[in-house]
């Protein structure tokens, strides 16, 4: 422990939590026609609330879901290859929604064009666009050594994790998350900065990819 | 055919003269248990920012029904986290009560047969209610039709006022919803329990969904002990696998088909049924349903039908925690919180794909959906032949409720309305 011990922040990580209001839009699908279409005309935070979001609020699953785009075109149109391509989008790839509905949509227009008569077919369930409304709350606590952050890490609720590993890509325009930026933007420690960013949210849970986090952490309190 | 007053003989009933005294209800930090330290520091860290506001609840009813129960937990806990939270019942007479009672059921889809002059009955007693209570509050929450026309107490730039809908509008009788919706549509939001029981209105709609107490009796964990005395009680045989629907006797939940999809699996493994539920007694028709159940279960020893009485919480929770696999095979459903009770005790559980079960059972990950008998019955068979299936779908079913059905996630989707509400309208009501 000898150079990140004495290491010390100049702006202390700051431990936020986000709880998020679900808000039913107006556009809904009955079938691969309707989606396409909604997922034209739907908000930003409705594209947010199925992809990003979806992956924070099944947090637990580590096969087979993606976000509920992929989960509605396999479980009510019964369409597994639409589904697989829909599934297949990384959200960790994009910094901006409008990208990211765009390859949506072209990825479900294509389908029904090389598939004409599967787009107007009726789904078993209709699929709503919903949104999300955010409030940040600060959780009253900080870290200004990597010791610290260590310590506050192993009990941080799953709202903050979501918050600061998976959601924070979109506000910081960045392929990257909270963690990383503040432990080499404050720490100097590139190299646990990009192994933080190489955990997999797909395949762990929250809880997993906070161990695998902190046994990062460890490791470079170790050296 | 058996006669209905033979079949009922047959059915086991339980009756105790009074129902037990309830145990104290659980405080805040005793939820830690269940959720983690970290999960109540943040629902405290949400509320700190709430600190002193007032929050007023309206329902029509104190005791009995899911909302009063809703209600009786949250409350509480909402003092807890230090928020002033004050809870009252509207009033009125049988004359007011039956109104509702043919809207709720108007609202559900049938016809409303009652004459226009009850209407203004109904105006006339959210009136005298609206005199009677008051409604200085910071947050007015309403709960469902019944005081909805009290929004007429809203006075300028004062208090947050908000509909939280427990039922399902999807498809309402429309003389009776074309009344409401002027009323609705005043109001600075609506709740809703899923996206699908929603209607297209002119003020934001947020989806809230129901929740359970982990803490209640109906699902905390119990001693083996406990629940071996209830299935030998019962005469059901612990070695056996074991399926559970819990429901009262309505053709809507489809016990019938339970039965049928039932005989398919018994085909292949040698497996017993429960049917386990209420309101056989005191409905005619749940009398007519319980004796079709009885017919369709013939002389099958492995079937038992248990119409229990309110108060077995604890019985129902043991057969829940006893069983294999727990099914819901409704034809229509609200949310389905038997649902969320087998998820929660991480069972698999195949359900059907109607109202709010899909939001729960997300197929192959939480749970099995299902769309007639014989995919009821396949999906029980493939969970029986493959435990360790059964067994992940059951943890990842614990973890979807823990995050999302739980009372404590309910009061933090309040407490996020709230501030969302302080924070968009700078404190003048409604955004006004």
């Amino acid at each position: 422990m000898s150079t990140t011990e004495i290491s010390r922040a100049t702006e202390p990580f700051q431990f936020e939590t986000a709880s998020y209001l679900i808000l039913i839009g107006n556009h809904t699908a009955m079938n691969l026609a309707d989606f396409s279409m909604g997922l034209g005309n739907c908000s930003d935070a409705s594209i947010f609330y199925h992809t990003f979001q979806s992956l924070g609020r099944h947090h637990f699953l580590t096969e087979g879901f993606s976000n509920d785009f992929a989960q509605w075109v396999l479980n009510s149109c019964n369409r597994p290859a639409l589904a697989e391509q829909l599934a297949s989008v990384d959200v960790r790839d994009y910094v901006s929604l409008v990208e990211l509905r765009t390859d949506l949509r072209r990825t479900v227009d294509e389908y029904c064009k090389q598939n004409p008569n599967v787009s107007s077919q009726s789904a078993f369930e209709k699929f709503y666009f919903c949104e999300t409304v955010e409030e940040e709350v600060p959780l009253g606590f900080e870290a200004w050594t990597l010791e610290e952050f260590h310590d506050r890490l192993k009990d941080l609720p799953h709202g903050a994790l979501e918050f600061h590993f998976i959601t924070s890509r979109l506000r910081l325009q960045l392929r990257s998350n909270d963690f990383s930026q503040w432990v080499k933007k404050e720490l100097g420690l590139q190299d646990l900065a990009r192994k933080i960013d190489q955990i997999d949210i797909y395949t762990n849970t929250l809880d997993s990819a906070r161990a695998a986090i902190i046994q990062l952490v460890e490791k470079e309190l170790r050296k | 055919m058996t006669s209905q007053t033979e079949v009922l003989s047959q059915v086991q009933r339980q009756t105790p003269v009074q129902p037990p005294p309830k145990p104290p209800a659980a405080h805040l930090d005793e939820y830690s248990k269940v959720l983690g330290e970290a999960e109540i520091a943040e629902l405290r860290a949400l509320a700190s920012r709430l600190r002193g506001r007032s929050v007023h609840m309206v329902n029509s009813t104190l005791v009995g029904g899911g909302v009063a129960e809703i209600l009786n937990r949250m409350v509480p806990l909402m003092q807890e986290l230090d928020l002033s939270v004050r809870w009252d019942a509207i009033t009125g007479g049988e004359d007011f009560f039956a109104i509702t009672k043919a809207f709720h059921n108007a609202l559900h889809g049938e016809s409303y047969r009652l004459p226009d002059e009850s209407f203004k009955t109904f105006l006339d007693y959210n009136l005298q209610n609206q005199q009677k209570l008051s409604f200085d509050a910071d947050f007015e929450m309403i709960h469902d039709p019944q005081p909805a026309a009290l929004i007429e107490a809203r006075r300028a730039n004062k208090g947050f006022w908000i509909w939280r809908c427990h039922i399902d509008l999807s498809r309402p009788n429309l003389k009776v919803w074309n009344f409401l919706e002027p009323y609705v549509n005043r109001y600075g939001g609506a709740i809703f329990s899923s996206p699908a029981f929603s209607r297209q209105l002119g003020i934001p709609q947020y989806l809230f969904y129901p929740s359970i107490d982990p803490l209640s009796e109906k699902n905390r964990e119990l001693p083996p002990d406990f629940i071996a005395q209830t299935l030998e009680r019962f005469q059901i045989d612990s070695r056996r696998p074991l399926i559970t629907q819990i429901s009262r006797f309505d053709r809507l939940k489809d016990p019938v088909g339970v039965v049928r999809a039932f005989n398919i699996v018994k085909r292949y493994i040698d497996c017993q049924l429960v049917l386990a539920g209420g309101g056989a007694t005191d409905d005619p028709e749940g009398e007519a349903v319980l004796a079709e159940v009885k017919e369709a279960a013939g002389k099958d020893s492995d079937i038992h039908i248990l119409d229990l009485p309110p108060w077995s919480a604890l019985e129902i929770n043991a057969l829940q925690q006893a069983s294999s696999v727990i099914v819901q095979k409704s034809l229509s459903e609200g949310f389905g919180l038997t649902v969320t009770e087998g998820l929660w005790k991480r069972k698999p559980v195949v359900a059907s794909a109607v109202g709010g079960i899909p939001s729960q059972v997300i197929h192959k990950h939480t749970g099995m959906l299902a769309h007639s008998i014989e995919g009821t019955a396949y999906q029980i068979r493939f969970l029986l032949a493959n435990p360790a299936i059964a067994q992940r779908l059951g943890e990842n079913a614990h973890e979807h409720v823990r995050e999302h059905f739980l009372i404590t996630s309910d009061i933090r989707r309040h407490l996020t309305l709230f501030l969302h509400f302080l924070r968009s309208s700078s404190g003048n009501g409604n955004g006004s």
